[in-house]
């Protein structure tokens, strides 16, 4: 050492000898397989959109009549095809209402429940039963509104028939039930004890701590958890396609039957139109207005969530 | 909350010190009490969908059930072997697909990504987003984009793999990531400071570390996929197949759209017939969901 506190190997660069090509290789590999998930939005706006805009191009269709017009029958012969879309959105809107009538208070409630009343052993054992319900197929609750529930309870006390929209507005309100008590407890286990406990601190019982503070505090999260919930409600298929009915029928009345947007969607499909009719592009046309409504209610999701937000250390 | 709620209140009754006494009032119970109803709703619900499935497709639950082929005709001795088969063929062609473009896309957002960078930002809300497109909308994509349109494949296997591996990535994405990022940032360190390159680092140390969640997480994405009906009801999959699939080129059909066929019959025959083979589905479900969750608590390591 000749006095100076350089360390002797200051000369020596601390850079790679060698440039690592493999390395870049790899990173640009993985770069292109996350692409994949922007090719596949790429790809769901290209497929809607060009039949789409074919549909709008056939000379029996205007943009005004599809948005404004009370009759819906593009399966029909050709001669008495109507392309009013408002009866699929009246149906999608009904079964939506019912099932948001459900799984609203019911999810909310039991999140409460979960996240401010239960014991850490009632929680692990309460929340993964919840959770099967989000784990059983969307088909399995179509057959059991279509077989079950619409003959065994609803048509004991009420006058329906086979098909109608409340039997799968509610089935379709407990499976969202999981969505909305997940998320919105997730919410609430996020507010930080301090809060609850000033409150109690003030005097407060369990219930006000609860409703006062609690949901309050956690608003952001709750309102992110409805609107996915409303989003699910819009773009279920199975459901209705088994137990709404195969009718457009521009009705407000959940006794009576109806085709919702997806459910028209499924009928199209499966009824092998041929690529370029009328039919099958107002499948797209169709799709085209579901996905504009889902995306938007994302947007507006995320607005909300922005807003109510309150950060927490 | 407004101050006009923080003013003491008149002491009417004795002071609380615990604050147990106001919780034992009825307002209290009466609250509680309408808690446990809401959690209750979904558990009687799944309780009485699970009995009523149990108890009519009991007595179909036979051997012809995965002996003979689907029949609209005689549905008394009609099972569902072609669906059972189109259901493992296509959750293993789904498997093949999510898992190295799920965890390969995993690893680029946790650990090259810059979040700072508008692509990087774009690809991970165009990922929050998809996780809440409908089923159906990924259906559409299929129809227009795979079985007709450029790839032109038809109702195949195949372009059913490609359609749920599409419809459920978001979700292992998400996962994976979640796995990932669990894996503390010391271990990564000590790698490095070992003079292991970064790809060296994560294949050796942070991806072995990860392969418990990871596992978990593609799991209960592919035992969502197999109980999804309503994109292949879109591509045009057939209701009813008579014949075993032979390889990804083949027409097929799935246990849920075997159940949709059958379900819309409202002869008490197919309802028995639809139960049995809701039974079934759920079996391979339940099991899926086993193994996930026995990996989980058997491999799962805590930092």
């Amino acid at each position: 050492m000749s006095g100076t506190t350089q360390p002797s190997g200051a000369g020596v660069s601390l850079r790679r000898s060698q440039p690592r090509y493999g390395e870049r290789v790899i990173e640009a590999v993985l770069f292109v397989a996350a692409l994949v998930s922007i090719l596949t939005t790429i790809g769901i706006v290209v497929a809607i959109v060009g039949p789409t805009i074919d549909f709008f191009r056939e000379p029996a269709v205007t943009v005004w009549d599809f948005l404004t017009g009370t009759e819906w029958t593009a399966l029909f012969a050709e001669d008495q095809q109507q392309f009013g879309v408002l009866p699929l959105v009246s149906a999608t809107l009904v079964t939506s209402v019912i099932a948001m009538a459900v799984a609203i208070p019911v999810g909310l409630g039991a999140a409460i429940y979960l996240a401010e009343y239960a014991s850490p052993r009632a929680r692990s054992l309460f929340k993964p039963t919840l959770e099967v319900l989000a784990g059983i197929p969307t088909v399995v609750y179509g057959f059991f509104a279509v077989s079950f529930i619409t003959p065994n309870v609803l048509q004991s006390f009420l006058e329906v028939g086979t098909f109608n929209k409340l039997s799968p507005g509610l089935v379709m309100g407990v499976m969202i039930i999981p969505t909305v008590a997940t998320l919105s407890e997730d919410a609430m286990s996020a507010v930080p004890q301090a809060l609850r406990d000033g409150a109690y601190g003030l005097g407060s019982t369990k219930r006000q701590v609860a409703t006062r503070v609690v949901v309050p505090a956690a608003t952001s999260g709750i309102i992110a958890a409805f609107v996915l919930g409303i989003s699910r409600a819009v773009g279920e298929t199975m459901i209705v396609a088994l137990a709404a009915g195969n009718q457009a029928n521009l009705s407000l009345n959940p006794l009576e039957l109806g085709q919702t947007m997806t459910g028209f969607i499924a009928q199209a499909a499966s009824g092998d139109q041929p690529t370029g009719s009328i039919g099958y592009e107002s499948l797209f046309a169709v799709a085209a207005l579901l996905f504009a409504i889902t995306i938007l209610m994302n947007f507006v999701s995320i607005r909300l969530v922005r807003r109510y937000r309150e950060v927490y250390e | 909350m407004t101050v006009t709620e923080l003013t003491p209140r008149p002491h009417t009754q004795p002071p609380v010190l615990t604050g147990r006494g106001h919780d034992r009032s009825p307002k209290e119970h009466g609250f509680r009490a309408v808690l446990l109803t809401c959690l209750g709703i979904g558990i009687v619900f799944l309780a009485v969908l699970l009995v009523y499935v149990l108890l009519e497709g009991w007595p179909r639950l036979d051997l012809d059930l995965f002996r003979n082929q689907g029949s609209q005709i005689s549905p008394a001795t009609a099972g569902a072997q072609a669906a059972i088969y189109g259901t493992l063929w296509l959750m293993a062609g789904t498997a093949l697909l999510i898992l190295p473009l799920g965890v390969m896309s995993a690893i680029y957002l946790e650990e090259y990504a810059d979040p700072e960078r508008w692509y990087n930002r774009l690809i991970e809300v165009n990922i929050q987003n998809l996780a809440a497109v409908p089923s159906v909308v990924y259906g559409i994509l299929g129809l227009g984009l795979v079985v007709r349109g450029p790839l032109s494949l038809g109702p195949v296997l195949l372009a059913g793999m490609i359609i749920l591996a599409l419809l459920v990535l978001p979700v292992v994405i998400i996962s994976s990531r979640e796995a990932i990022r669990a894996v503390p940032d010391s271990i990564r360190d000590g790698s490095l400071a070992l003079g292991a390159t970064r790809w060296q680092t994560i294949w050796r140390t942070t991806l072995p570390n990860s392969v418990p969640g990871i596992a978990t997480g593609s799991i209960l994405a592919l035992s969502r996929a197999i109980g999804e009906a309503a994109p292949l009801v879109i591509i045009g999959v057939a209701l009813t197949v008579t014949f075993n699939p032979a390889s990804v080129y083949d027409r097929f059909t799935t246990l849920p759209m075997q159940i949709y066929s059958y379900a819309q019959r409202p002869q008490e025959d197919f309802i028995i017939l639809s139960s049995a083979l809701i039974i079934v589905l759920l079996v391979i479900l339940l099991a899926m969901n086993s193994v996930a969750i026995f990996i989980r608590n058997k491999y799962q390591r805590r930092w």
